[in-house]
């Protein structure tokens, strides 16, 4: 059956997309794992303890969710820009500033009776948008300028964070003593308690939304079609009729209103108000690991975003039961991203494939 | 009155321009030789580790000053490998090295000091009239560095091969020998900037010591057009508009924010790039890995 072959050839592809990122995991794990006996502590302690603060009751999955929730957004947010061979590094700032639009959202708009329900709505809709105009910066430098995106989006990330920080104390907290913005009105809360004893919120649901429309606009709209083929070759798009500036537009403008989409989910889902920060929170850069290792594709985003969200969730945990410093997860964190990168470095391994091709040939 | 401000303000201008123009430095050898460099961000923060573990364990700070350049030039040579050798995409391992230095620095704080904020005083390197002495080192080596590159056979290699790579090749010089001097070389300068943060304003390590700071010498590396003395005038701007900031502050001007001054730099650098304050070019192969085709 022609049917037949053709989920093995999907299935062989999947394993052989999947071997670098698996194999990056297990030497970033032993690297950690080095690290922990370089400090002196007990690995096999480590180790119960992660499993304990990760999936040992289901309330503490639940909080492995919640790590992983934000995650899920800002991998699809690399990924998708990725896939126009845009390099978003802006995630940090296009959250920040999605942040922001949800406090103005949810603290100074009261919906009128009856519309309570509009209220999250609007609410992820505006983090949205903030996102989007963030990264279309980016996204219309790039196209009428030509000037390379990551630098753009790094100075941006930089812009936001003070552009936030600005606008929370000159006009979105209610004392100079208070180091957050006014809270949000109930009514523009995401609702948390999925899981009974966790704080695992209906953003979930938002962000596995998020995964189906981001397959559906990639691999079955002619939009995602001009967008994977600019990436693949601008040249060849460009020749081919498609219009390369407004593809390169409009994925950054995506890629930057699925980075609000985490801004949003968080502060309605989680914090309930905007935090004052000195730094980024990281799920930006995150981001960048959760879509390389999940091979740009929307499914593998939401398991390496799960790999992520353990990780993050576990290092508090570990310290607290294990005494491991919390550092070993950036270690751990900053060599996935690493082993993934260097992909070349596993390139022993086609090689040997090719052989074995060649001789049984 | 006046000239005890502009003094003062000159002062913390410098100050604040060296870290930033030694990093900057850095990033120009790597990226002059084809090398995107968004690491100099954790190659600073491990040799501001650097720094004062070794003068911590030596008791002398010169050996410090050794000590940063050494782990600056460790932390270059992962991304060097891993872009020159297995034609990594350079932001994203750039990225991981940022990552790594931040686990790793505030690994080894918890490992050697037991604590997680910062490390004990260790001896540092003294002023020299009344200015650390890698202000001058900063200023110094910003010639030098334009003299080795525009001025030199070597500079000439350094700068054909990020430009043009198959060219440089076709004319027998080693590209992959060249990119490696490039990336180790911002391992160097990073380290120093490291260390003028960790043993040369302060006396020791701070967790995340080093804020940001990384990103804004890469500012400076385009404001400044890729070039030593550009990059010079660019942190000197910068540096100024920090320290105007805080001069503001100590003489009641509230109603500028310094979140303003803090941004200056970044909108300046994408005001550049598109454009409006001056043309910025690129090396015409800045990140794009080259493989020999033989």
């Amino acid at each position: 059956m022609p049917n037949d072959s053709r989920w093995k050839q999907v299935l062989k592809d999947g394993l052989e997309a999947l071997t670098v990122p698996v194999l990056a995991t297990i030497v970033g794990l032993a690297v950690g794992m080095l690290a922990i006996i370089i400090a002196g502590k007990d690995p096999v302690a480590a180790s119960r303890a992660f499993y304990r603060a990760v999936a040992g009751e289901p309330r503490m999955f639940g909080e492995t969710l919640v790590s992983t929730i934000p995650l899920i957004f800002t991998g699809l947010a690399v990924a998708f820009a990725y896939r126009c061979g845009l390099f978003n590094i802006g995630v940090e700032g296009q959250y920040l500033m999605a942040q922001i639009a949800v406090v103005v959202v949810g603290v100074f708009w009261t919906p009128p009776p009856g519309l309570a329900w509009l209220h999250p709505i609007l609410a992820l809709a505006a983090g949205a948008l903030a996102g989007a105009l963030w990264a279309g910066i980016s996204g219309v430098l790039k196209a009428w300028r030509g000037i390379h995106e990551v630098i753009n989006s790094i100075m941006l990330n930089y812009v936001g964070l003070f552009m936030a920080d600005w606008l929370l104390k000159y006009y979105l907290r209610p004392d100079n003593s208070r180091a957050a913005s006014f809270d949000l009105q109930k009514t523009a809360w995401l609702q948390q308690g999925l899981i009974e004893g966790s704080r695992l919120h209906t953003g979930l649901w938002v962000a596995l939304g998020a995964v189906v429309v981001v397959w559906i606009i990639l691999f079955k709209t002619s939009l995602g079609y001009e967008i994977r083929s600019v990436g693949f070759s601008p040249g060849a798009a460009e020749y081919g009729g498609i219009s390369v500036a407004k593809s390169l537009i409009l994925a950054m403008a995506i890629s930057g209103a699925l980075a609000g989409l985490a801004g949003a989910v968080q502060t309605m889902g989680i914090n309930h108000r905007f935090n004052e920060t000195a730094a980024f929170v990281g799920y930006g850069f995150d981001g960048i690991a959760v879509a390389l290792v999940g091979r740009l594709h929307p499914v593998g985003v939401v398991l390496a975003a799960l790999l992520f969200g353990a990780l993050d969730r576990s290092g508090p945990m570990m310290q607290a039961m294990a005494d491991v410093p919390k550092a070993v997860v950036w270690i751990v964190q900053g060599a996935v991203i690493f082993f993934v990168a260097a992909e070349g470095l596993w390139s022993f391994l086609k090689k040997r494939r090719v052989k074995k091709e060649v001789t049984t040939a | 009155m006046i000239w005890v401000a502009l003094s003062t303000l000159l002062i913390a201008t410098l100050r604040s321009a060296t870290p930033l123009l030694l990093a900057a430095l850095g990033g120009i050898f790597s990226e002059r030789s084809g090398v995107v460099n968004i690491a100099l961000e954790g190659i600073m923060l491990s040799g501001a580790w650097g720094a004062v573990f070794f003068s911590y364990i030596s008791g002398n700070a010169w050996v410090g000053l050794l000590g940063a350049i050494l782990v600056g030039v460790l932390m270059a040579g992962l991304h060097a490998v891993a872009s020159i050798k297995y034609h990594a995409d350079q932001v994203v391992s750039g990225t991981a090295i940022n990552l790594l230095a931040t686990g790793f620095t505030e690994f080894m704080l918890n490992r050697i000091w037991g604590q997680a904020g910062g490390s004990p005083s260790v001896a540092a390197i003294p002023n020299v009239g009344g200015l650390s002495l890698f202000v001058y080192l900063a200023f110094g080596l910003a010639i030098v560095s334009w003299f080795a590159l525009y001025r030199t056979p070597w500079g000439l290699r350094l700068r054909s091969v990020g430009e043009h790579p198959l060219a440089a090749d076709t004319v027998g010089i080693n590209v992959y020998k060249m990119r490696y001097a490039g990336v180790l070389l911002s391992g160097v300068f990073g380290g120093l900037a490291g260390a003028s943060l960790s043993i040369g304003l302060l006396s020791r390590f701070v967790h995340g010591m080093s804020a940001g700071k990384g990103f804004i010498a890469l500012a400076a590396v385009i404001f400044g057009n890729w070039n030593p003395l550009g990059a010079m005038g660019a942190t000197l701007l910068f540096g100024a508009s920090e320290s105007l900031g805080t001069m503001f502050q100590i003489f009641g001007i509230e109603n500028v924010p310094t979140q303003f001054f803090a941004m200056t730099p970044y909108v300046l650098t994408m005001l550049a790039l598109a454009g409006f304050v001056g043309r910025s070019v690129a090396p015409a192969a800045d990140g794009v890995p080259y493989k020999k085709t033989t």
